[in-house]
């Protein structure tokens, strides 16, 4: 039930994050990218909650305290570099993470096995972008070397062990640095050095604890189902 | 004599015909969704096996009510949709003739999976303008109006059009 929560709220919190870009991407074909990948997540998000309960109800109805998801995924758009730096490094450990689960016989195979393939275009997505910002314009370069230092500080919390996630973390974490690293490195950018958790970060989400934007995302995300209990389309 | 089996296959053949709510020139049997159909015996109660192409594609909402509505009309009382996940939907299980449906509606097909290659985009075959038939086209977005589908534009004859993205 944990390991559900954990990996549905992840994707919850990240499609609804993706989904802020609507009307504020800065071409077409990126919002219609963006709002595609929130769709995907969506998706996961909505197999994962329902191994648990009922998904409208853990979506609108949970306090902050209550999701599980890492702190990566609820930070603010930024600007697009901040965006694609998240989904950089979100998508290469949800790929990692989802090929292990597909690869084994545990609850989550087959969702993973499914989300695995969507995943992949949504890694090759931010890989594209992270090579066009990092090595295109000053501008450009210096913006996304700023959102690769700024939100490093919350990878650490990706290779945490979830209980009944059953895979090999710390491989995960080694493949993920290597993958980071190629890309970064291709991009004409510079891997972060500090650490990839602060010590008032350090898992913290997985225990409910959020940063403080969170709780205005909520807000937002959460505001129209609790005004109209029970509304439908 | 009429046995189970025959009845399943006409079951089956009955909720293959309905069409895909996005793509309507396609039936769902030839996007390959539709995994089986099971009947409980002594109730008649008929399962329906549907896999979603996305793992988001609200279009399975539609399917589902489609197929219940269509066995509905042919007599059946008791029809339950169940969404199967395992083994995942790939483009690969479009049949031929929804290939050349694809195409003629404008739609670029998927390519078939390179055995060899296992990246999840493969970049070996060009992907052919369904307007002109010009090899020569680029890709715009990896993403278009549905999640399946990524934008292209024909360098030759400069339409623009829709491919079914490989999944």
């Amino acid at each position: 039930m944990t390991a559900a929560l954990a990996l549905g709220d992840d994707a919850l919190v990240l499609s609804h994050r993706l989904g802020e870009w609507a009307g504020h991407a800065p071409v077409l074909e990126e919002e219609v990218a963006l709002a595609n990948i929130a769709l995907d997540l969506l998706g996961q998000a909505r197999l994962l909650l329902s191994l648990v309960g009922d998904e409208d109800e853990l979506a609108y109805l949970r306090e902050e305290r209550a999701f599980r998801n890492i702190q990566l995924v609820e930070q603010p758009n930024g600007d697009f570099a901040h965006t694609i730096a998240r989904q950089l490094y979100f998508s290469v450990h949800q790929q990692g993470l989802y090929e292990q689960l597909a690869a084994g016989d545990g609850r989550f195979a087959g969702i993973a096995a499914k989300a695995v393939k969507e995943v992949a275009y949504h890694r090759d997505h931010a890989e594209q972008w992270t090579l066009r910002l990092g090595d295109g314009t000053d501008e450009s370069h210096q913006r996304m070397q700023r959102a690769v230092d700024a939100l490093w500080r919350f990878t650490g919390e990706l290779f945490q062990p979830v209980e009944g996630v059953d895979v090999d973390w710390q491989a995960l974490h080694s493949r993920w640095l290597e993958t980071v690293t190629d890309v970064l490195g291709r991009a004409t950018l510079t891997v972060p050095t500090g650490p990839q958790s602060g010590a008032w970060t350090a898992g913290a989400g997985r225990q409910g604890i959020h940063t403080e934007s969170f709780g205005r995302m909520l807000a937002e995300m959460q505001h129209l189902h609790r005004s109209h209990p029970g509304a439908s389309w | 004599m009429v046995t189970w089996t025959s009845v399943e296959e006409e079951l089956l053949s009955l909720a293959g015909s309905v069409p895909d709510p996005e793509l309507p020139v396609l039936t769902l049997e030839e996007l390959g969704v539709v995994r089986g159909v099971d009947v409980s015996e002594p109730e008649g109660r008929v399962t329906v096996r549907l896999t979603p192409t996305y793992t988001g594609c609200p279009a399975i909402e539609a399917m589902s009510a489609d197929i219940e509505r269509v066995l509905h009309n042919h007599g059946v009382a008791e029809v339950t949709v169940q969404t199967v996940l395992s083994p995942a939907w790939s483009t690969d299980d479009i049949s031929p003739e929804g290939r050349r449906k694809l195409a003629e509606f404008g739609i670029a097909p998927p390519r078939p999976h390179d055995a060899a290659s296992d990246g999840p985009v493969p970049l070996t075959l060009s992907v052919r303008c369904p307007h002109c038939g010009s090899t020569d086209t680029e890709l715009l977005s990896r993403f278009s109006s549905t999640a399946c589908k990524a934008l292209r534009r024909c360098v030759a004859c400069q339409e623009p059009f829709d491919h079914f993205k490989e999944l």
